[in-house]
């Protein structure tokens, strides 16, 4: 087991956003945790990345590790979990190719770096030919291309994914999951998160259903597909 | 014309010391969104800092060094020492304070200054300090102007300081970190990038350029008084939001805008009604263009 949560609660003020969920995910696994606006998809990803605090009874652990001992830029530094945030979060002032690099920011291996870029560049070519563009200026296709592949250059692990095909036309989103599924071939433990629920379950191997901060529902991704509860609430059949 | 000139010459020295100050506001607002109120007593600190340390290598090094070499010696360790007093105000006074409302913030950074000047009285007592003169003045007359090697030195330094800043924030990764928290600094721990870091690194150049300014202003008005921080503070201050608030080469060209307002009300005007005329011109300017100079439009909603 790579990552194994436990009781995970956030609380948003006085306002609990998780009630102690538990889950957890295997090395090279593509898990996904599907549910409606508002269920705490984002805030799982949060807590783990370690932007939100977690409650004093919650425990993330990550290869033998306590992920609430270390701080979130640690998370990714040390751990080797990387998060692709909810809006992309692109640095939209600095170019693309400085996004790539501020990611490699706590990294020392400068020749694995360069050939991390060369292979993000092979990856998604349009962020090469603009890879002198403020990432500003680039589509919300290219700033999710630009999202992932700064995320693949933090940390290689984990990458954590909210929402990536939001507000891509179809046939982005296809390459988006093809390409996600490049990075996974390599070793990389995807955990994603997504309100396209169908999309969501035909990329992944498990999944989970989140409502209202608890975990209600979880299995193989076929399975969940399947569920009649699942088709009427999530996948609008 | 001559009397342009000459006032244009002083015009640029006193907008280098404000230039050089205002730096340090722009670049601290600019990744945490605070003002660093203490930063006029840094600058004071700094000072003071650089008066002993040029005190004691000219007694050490003058029988056998240049005094240019001292002059640069005494320049590079008052940055070093500085740098941690900057990074002391920021781990002491303001880390703890990241997620309070920035009112708490401005407060400390207050306090910190008052702390800073009791603190030099109380250590140094009530007499007054003089900078030692660490460049021999010469007097040039040019055509019915009149300058010295010192003035141009004070304009020449502060120049290549700015540049070498421009040049940091580019092209290193720390640089690119700095510009990455003032677009946003909530997503810059998720690159692997300790706020930790940044948040220090830019306090001590901030106080660093400070104290650089502290000994330029030093060879140009060589007594010190532990107050002498506030009112430049406050000025470099007001440059920094008329270039822009967090926009450092804003900062810069306001405060040599500042410099030449000043010296220019005060070549036509009585001298005493210098800062009444001066700051009601730079309010008359924020009445129409708050954001100030180089300002992002987003930056408009006031955290002080």
């Amino acid at each position: 087991m790579q990552l194994k949560v436990e009781n995970l609660e956030v609380s948003y003020d006085k306002i609990k956003a998780l009630h102690g969920i538990s889950f957890s995910i295997d090395q090279g696994e593509i898990v996904t945790i599907i549910g409606a606006n508002g269920a705490g998809k984002s805030t799982t990803l949060r807590a783990l990345s370690r932007m939100v605090p977690s409650g004093h009874d919650s425990k993330i652990e990550f290869m033998g590790n306590d992920v609430l001992k270390y701080s979130a830029d640690k998370v990714v530094s040390k751990l080797g979990i990387s998060h692709v945030p909810e809006g992309r979060m692109i640095f939209g002032n600095l170019s693309v190719n400085e996004n790539l690099s501020l990611a490699t920011f706590a990294r020392k291996d400068k020749k694995q770096i360069e050939k991390d870029r060369k292979w993000v560049f092979d990856l998604f070519p349009r962020l090469f030919e603009r890879k002198d563009q403020a990432a500003g200026t680039l589509s919300g296709g290219e700033q999710q291309m630009l999202a992932v592949g700064r995320a693949y250059m933090s940390g290689r692990k984990m990458m954590l994914l909210d929402e990536p095909s939001m507000g891509l036309a179809p046939i982005l989103m296809l390459d988006m999951f093809d390409a996600l599924k490049e990075i996974n071939k390599l070793g990389t433990t995807i955990l994603l998160v997504e309100q396209n629920a169908r999309l969501a379950l035909k990329f992944a191997e498990r999944g989970y259903v989140l409502e209202n901060g608890h975990l209600v529902l979880q299995g193989d991704a076929d399975d969940l597909l399947n569920n009649p509860d699942v088709k009427k609430a999530y996948l609008g059949a | 014309m001559e009397y342009f000139l000459q006032n244009l010459i002083n015009a640029l020295q006193w907008g280098s010391f404000y230039a050089v100050i205002s730096i340090g506001y722009s670049m601290v607002y600019s990744i945490l969104m605070l003002f660093n109120f203490a930063h006029g007593d840094i600058f004071m600190v700094g000072t003071y800092i650089g008066c002993g340390i040029a005190t004691l290598f000219l007694s050490l090094f003058s029988a056998f060094l240049p005094g240019w070499l001292i002059f640069i010696l005494t320049i590079v360790v008052t940055m070093f020492l500085t740098s941690f007093v900057g990074v002391f105000v920021e781990e002491v006074g303001y880390r703890p304070l990241r997620q309070a409302p920035r009112a708490s913030a401005a407060i400390t950074g207050l306090m910190i200054g008052i702390i800073f000047e009791t603190g030099n009285l109380i250590i140094l007592g009530a007499q007054r300090f003089k900078f030692p003169a660490l460049i021999k003045s010469v007097a040039y007359h040019k055509g019915g102007l009149y300058f010295t090697n010192v003035k141009i030195m004070i304009v020449g330094i502060s120049i290549l300081l700015m540049l070498a800043l421009h040049v940091f924030i580019k092209k290193t990764k720390w640089g690119m970190a700095m510009r990455a928290m003032s677009f946003d600094s909530l997503a810059v721990p998720l690159m692997g990038v300790s706020i930790n870091v940044i948040a220090p690194l830019t306090f001590a150049i901030g106080a660093g350029l400070a104290s650089v300014a502290g000994i330029l202003y030093g060879q140009a008005y060589p007594i010190l008084d532990p107050y002498m921080g506030i009112l430049l503070g406050w000025k470099a201050f007001v440059a920094a939001i008329l270039g822009g608030r967090g926009s450092i080469m804003g900062a810069a060209m306001a405060g040599y805008m500042l410099g030449f307002i000043e010296i220019f009300v005060a070549m036509i005007f009585p001298s005493t009604f210098r800062d009444l005329i001066a700051y009601s011109i730079i309010l008359l300017i924020l009445t129409f263009r708050p954001r100030g100079f180089f300002g992002m439009e987003h930056s408009i909603r006031l955290r002080l």
